[in-house]
């Protein structure tokens, strides 16, 4: 079964932009997120795994009436930003939480464990 | 909502042997359907099939297997009807369901009996899962393993049905998209923090029976039972764990004091003036007995600590003759094991027993400086009863004045206002309500 494990955080852009500065000058190759990471893969239930940019500079396409309009911003404002997530193939919802509780997150961050539906006819197309 | 046999208010033995019969169905069908709803829909057309069937040919040898396999058939023909309604179900278990139930009943009936203590916990475990909000985890044990009714758990929470009903529905949606199973936690980790929430559940049945606050004594007396029978399930189907032992030791005990908490005009009467006699000697047995079996498993917790407190009220002629200091010691114990302001309130008045009410009044003093229980009664009335054991009566008054302005059981309330606030008596009261010592 699989789980999307969201991670949201009470940080601004600014903040932000200023862990990802340190992050990427500290260039820890065995900091926290890496030894997780390198963990789930060596447990073999890692599908995939993104850090996003901030949503203060998302784009959304809001189809409304026949339309498609481009807007400047996230689709909601919200105190809480999904900044990644991970991807767990895992046999069932403990195991998944049992990631969620392993990550080296801070204080003010929430992850939100969400399962996958499968056997949806759109996913055939992914296995073409 | 499909509606469960038997009734919550004064269900005869024969009702709760069916009602039992129906949690073990749905255990069963749920572990191998991984679909709590299904399984429901299914046990349900069993009953009402049976009450059809065993009415005409009488009841069969083994009425439990008859169930759960006629539920079983039920299970196939409704996903038949349903195409491929149920997602989540494994194509092959339903197979072998499927062909077990046509060819085969008499093995499929074994081999359910042979997994039914299993079926059962992994039932208890899913419905008690902390990743549902704690009232229903609550109304999710009770329809399904205790086998009440949307109707009766509504009554009994004073919620209304519908609204139930809903929210049933949602959390049995959740339990199987959100991959919640149908098992017992095997990882030692795990398994002990889900049988925290498991504990957890049980115990919160039991208060809101015996130190409720709102609905009908007659439900409210209902509830306590339900606990009860719930913990010794528990109890049976894990006998290893000391702690779900101490829990039903503690139900137990607590529960028997049941005929001497009220006056006959149903005033609260305190545990200093409890007719002694009037408590059940048949519950405190079992109670000590449970707690014994517990305590020889030597992994102490905060249950078997409250019910050994729970034992030592049970074993003591009168309330100035009890052990209070050793009661004072236990409290200890359990503030470190389970550290809260509420156990506090509790030592506070045990160490005032034993030690004198100065004593008590300074291990009251931090709770009631911090602020952190100016709304609970039961902190007001140990307050008002220390210090009127210190001799302090214009202050104690206050006290209780203060209690009555915060305790939310009307009849508590009332009975202390009659006796404390408004004519103030010289006699020494007990430790105001029994809630206040029984309940952290």
């Amino acid at each position: 079964m699989k789980y999307a494990l969201l991670i949201y955080s009470q940080l601004n852009a600014d903040e932000y932009g200023a862990v990802l500065d340190a992050t990427r000058q500290a260039d820890d190759t065995d900091g926290p997120w890496v030894k997780y990471t390198r963990a789930a893969r060596d447990a073999g239930v890692l599908v995939g795994a993104e850090q996003l940019t901030h949503d203060d500079t998302a784009t959304s396409l809001r189809h409304q009436g026949g339309d498609r309009m481009v807007t400047d911003g996230p689709y909601m404002e919200t105190k809480e930003h999904l900044l990644g997530f991970y991807l767990f193939d895992v046999d069932d919802l403990d195991t998944a939480l049992d990631w969620a509780k392993r990550m080296p997150t801070h204080p003010g961050q929430t992850i939100e464990v969400r399962a996958a539906l499968s056997g949806l006819p759109w996913q055939r197309a992914l296995a073409d | 909502m499909a509606a469960g046999p038997g009734g919550l208010a004064g269900s005869t033995r024969l009702e709760r042997a069916f009602r039992e019969e129906w949690g073990a169905v749905v255990a069963t069908l749920a572990r191998r359907l991984g679909d709590l709803q299904a399984a429901e829909d299914a046990a349900a057309e069993a009953f009402a099939a049976a009450s059809v069937t065993w009415a005409r040919d009488g009841v069969p040898p083994n009425p439990g297997g008859w169930l759960t396999v006629t539920a079983w058939r039920k299970a196939v023909d409704a996903h038949r009807a349903a195409g491929a309604r149920w997602t989540s179900i494994d194509p092959q278990v339903l197979g072998s369901v499927a062909a077990d139930a046509r060819t085969a009943p008499d093995i499929a009936e074994t081999d359910m009996t042979e997994t039914l203590g299993d079926d059962r916990l992994g039932l208890i475990f899913a419905c008690c899962h902390p990743a549902l909000a704690e009232d229903i985890r609550v109304a999710l044990t009770l329809r399904f393993v205790a086998g009440l009714t949307t109707r009766e758990i509504a009554a009994a929470f004073v919620v209304p049905e519908a609204t139930l009903a809903q929210r049933l529905v949602r959390a049995k949606r959740k339990i199987r998209e959100s991959g919640i199973r149908f098992t017992v936690p095997s990882a030692p980790g795990r398994l002990a923090e889900r049988l925290q929430s498991v504990r957890a559940v049980v115990y919160l049945v039991f208060n809101e029976g015996f130190a409720s606050s709102s609905g009908s004594s007659l439900i409210r007396d209902d509830l306590c039972d339900e606990a009860i029978w719930l913990g010794r399930l528990l109890h049976r189907l894990m006998p290893g764990d000391a702690e779900s032992a101490g829990l039903l030791a503690l139900m137990l005990l607590h529960a028997s004091r049941r005929a001497a908490r009220l006056a006959a005009d149903g005033r609260p009467v305190p545990l200093a003036e409890q007719d002694r006699s009037a408590w059940d000697s048949a519950l405190i047995a079992e109670g000590t007995a449970v707690l014994d079996e517990a305590l020889v498993l030597r992994s102490p917790g905060a249950y078997q600590l409250q019910a050994a407190i729970a034992a030592l009220h049970a074993a003591a002629e009168s309330f100035e003759a009890t052990d209070w200091p050793q009661i004072a010691l236990l409290y200890r114990a359990l503030a470190r094991v389970d550290p809260s302001p509420v156990v506090e309130v509790n030592r506070a008045v045990a160490v005032g027993m034993a030690d004198g009410p100065l004593a008590g009044l300074a291990v009251l003093a931090p709770v009631l400086a911090s602020g952190a229980l100016a709304e609970y009664g039961p902190l007001h009335a140990a307050h008002g009863f220390l210090l009127e054991k210190a001799g302090d009566s214009e202050r104690a008054r206050g006290a209780w004045k203060r209690a009555t302005e915060t305790l939310d059981n009307a009849a508590v309330r009332e009975e202390l206002l009659r006796r404390y606030v408004e004519p103030l008596t010289e006699r020494n009261p007990g430790p105001g309500v029994e809630n206040g010592d029984a309940a952290p």
